[in-house]
């Protein structure tokens, strides 16, 4: 199994508490009467990229979008103990506005959702509804979007064409152009490669591994090559529960629980 | 003769194939006989209504039909082909009844009997062509204008009421309550279902009211009428009244409305709300700038379809708003501004109601009967195409 981990990539320090940018402490969650997160706790890093992996229905994506409070949107949820810390600050605490919390946590979604307008209005849209309006700021937050997201020189000269006419590998680096625009610090991604072919994967896997410099992103992903080619660190869950949290070359190559060893080669999962 | 012999992919008739024809051909039957039925209707009453509504010379349109006020109908008979034709029309049935009362041998006879009939037929046929010739036909207006009225003695004066002039104030009386009602109903509906639909919690409340808007449509519409009888009306006191009409009208189209829009709004992919709130939409505005735009043609085309549908009720305005005549516009004689919502109108439903069953039919009262039918098809057809044309119009702006 080639694991391709790059030999240059800096280690991940572990033990700084000051990078920690999310920090989440016995979290508990759960849908009605099913519980799917259990006393979870752990440090996501300043400009790391977290992978989340694990397999299916075992809480990943739940724990992903309790990061931007998505997860209010569906009925019935509750915490049930602990806390989510972003930048020091509880995000469920009663005091906290949801729309300032999502505009610092930018999300990526497993299908790629662009909206059925231009190019340049989607990438447009989250600081329209911020009340911008002057042109020459929109211009030129599309242009820079479009460059971090390495879409510009293949959209420039068609920016008032509808984002539907993309490929599918395009409308999702349009997706996270779209995300950068209103700044986030964090960026989150549900599986944002599992409905791309393999040189859409690639394209995008590039465009996130240029984007740590900036941003701090967790990604959730069922492919474990992914994981490894891409992160810093890499937390393993099985049923609700943090298995194992680590530096991604120590999950791959050295896990500690006999589970993620299991799961990270292949017998399982 | 030896059965040639059948290949692998040979067609076998079987049971199965029989019914599957049979079945298919019955569904068939079925579509032609709804096509059909649909068609004679349309047909009959272009064919009636169009010899009102269209004249042989320019500008080929009736405009005194679509404009002016009912009136009584005066009609002046030459007294001599009316009384040639009652005559003869008095001997074809005493023939007939000879023919009738013979034994079966009398083919001769029999024959005689049928050519006189046949004969005094002609000769009422070419009466009748003089009569139509000579008769005069007055409006009420132009009967009252009249220096001297016809003699007499040379003619038999009959009215039929309603059957002259147009039927202008019950066309704007229509438009003006399809209008104010879509305004009421939209505005109602379409809050109503933004709320249900993107607000309220699932659960046995939100079932139980959808349930019930569900079974409003289902009411009948003179209990509508009657509703909005007893609450506009009379508990209000707005009287007979556009405004009444208005409400009553609206309230029995909100359940197609509410609906029709929770649908559209429903159809909206999630990834649109999700994906505008993760950038930090407000839900207002993600529901405004994500869900309402593309969920827009479809509302608007159930809405107005509703309306329409709505609008060709007689029962909900007949006791809340409609005039059986009235020969005011709705603009005309109003002392205070406000006065306008509070006047009864009339109203092209109600209108054929009255003519249809209110005055006999003949000759003279057909045009009016059928003429009223087809401006009102006419105009409910308009609004059912402008509602797909918008569908089409708003549908090529947003596509996903």
């Amino acid at each position: 199994m080639n694991l391709a981990i790059q030999p240059e990539r800096p280690k991940p320090n572990s033990a700084s508490k000051a990078k920690a940018i999310i920090e989440t402490r016995d979290f508990s969650f759960a849908y009605g009467p099913t519980q799917a997160l259990f006393d979870i706790s752990m440090d996501i890093h300043k400009k790391e990229v977290t992978a989340l992996i694990g397999p299916s229905g075992c809480g990943k994506s739940t724990f992903l979008r309790c990061f931007n409070r998505m997860n209010d949107l569906i009925d019935n949820t509750r915490i049930l103990s602990g806390q989510i810390k972003i930048s020091g600050i509880d995000i469920y605490k009663r005091d906290v506005d949801v729309i300032e919390l999502r505009k610092h946590v930018g999300m990526v979604f497993q299908k790629s959702n662009p909206f059925p307008k231009s190019i340049y209005d989607n990438i447009a849209y989250g600081l329209r509804i911020q009340g911008i309006k002057r042109k020459s700021e929109l211009d030129e937050v599309v242009e820079r979007c479009l460059r971090g997201a390495a879409l510009w020189d293949e959209v420039k000269d068609r920016l008032g064409d509808s984002a539907l006419g993309m490929s599918g590998g395009q409308q999702q680096r349009l997706c996270i152009a779209r995300a950068l625009a209103v700044k986030p610090k964090i960026i989150l991604m549900d599986e944002p490669c599992s409905a791309l072919d393999p040189v859409a994967t690639a394209k995008v896997e590039e465009l996130i591994h240029g984007l740590k410099t900036d941003y701090t992103i967790v990604i959730v992903t069922h492919n474990m090559q992914q994981a490894a080619r891409l992160s810093d660190r890499t937390a393993f869950f099985y049923l609700g529960k943090l298995i194992e949290y680590g530096p991604t070359e120590q999950i791959f190559m050295n896990p500690e629980n006999p589970k993620t060893e299991a799961y990270v080669s292949g017998r399982f999962g | 003769m030896a059965k040639p012999k059948l290949h692998r992919f040979a067609i076998r008739s079987s049971r199965k194939k029989t019914i599957e024809v049979i079945v298919a051909n019955l569904f068939r039957l079925m579509t032609y006989c709804v096509i059909l039925a649909a068609a004679y209707l349309f047909f009959d009453i272009t064919a009636n209504g169009s010899k009102a509504v269209f004249q042989g010379k320019a500008p080929f349109i009736n405009i005194q039909f679509l404009t002016e006020k009912p009136q009584t109908l005066h009609v002046f008979e030459p007294l001599e082909p009316y009384n040639e034709i009652q005559k003869r029309r008095t001997q074809i049935l005493q023939l007939q009844s000879k023919r009738k009362a013979l034994g079966s041998n009398d083919t001769e006879q029999r024959t005689e009997y049928s050519e006189q009939i046949d004969n005094l037929q002609a000769e009422i046929e070419r009466w009748d062509a003089q009569r139509k010739a000579e008769r005069l036909k007055y409006s009420d207006d132009a009967y009252r204008a009249l220096d001297h009225t016809p003699d007499l003695s040379m003619f038999k004066h009959q009215t039929y009421a309603y059957s002259g002039g147009g039927i202008g104030p019950a066309i704007i009386g229509t438009c003006l309550l399809v209008l104010g009602s879509i305004a009421i109903a939209l505005s109602l509906g379409l809050l109503c279902a933004i709320y249900l639909s993107e607000y309220s919690r699932p659960g046995k409340t939100l079932q139980a009211i959808r349930l019930s808007i569900l079974n409003l449509s289902g009411v009948p519409s003179i209990v509508f009428g009657l509703f909005g009888f007893g609450m506009f009306v009379h508990f209000f006191g707005w009287g007979v009244s556009i405004i009444a009409g208005w409400f009553t009208l609206a309230i029995m189209a909100l359940p197609v409305i509410i609906a029709a829009s929770e649908e559209s709004m429903r159809a909206i992919p999630r990834g649109f709300r999700e994906g505008s709130l993760a950038l930090g939409a407000s839900k207002w505005t993600s529901i405004r700038t994500n869900v309402l735009p593309y969920a827009l043609p479809g509302i608007l085309t159930s809405s107005i379809m509703g309306i329409a549908r709505v609008a060709g009720e007689t029962a909900p305005i007949m006791f809340t708003a409609a005039y059986a005549l009235r020969d005011q516009l709705p603009w005309e004689g109003l002392e205070q501004p406000t006065d306008f919502f509070f006047q009864g109108v009339m109203a092209l439903p109600y209108h054929i109601y009255v003519v249809s069953s209110k005055i006999p039919q003949n000759e003279y009262t057909r045009d009016m009967q059928y003429g009223t039918a087809f401006v009102f098809l006419f105009i409910v057809g308009f609004f059912a195409l402008s509602s797909i044309l918008l569908r089409i119009h708003v549908r090529s702006k947003y596509k996903w």
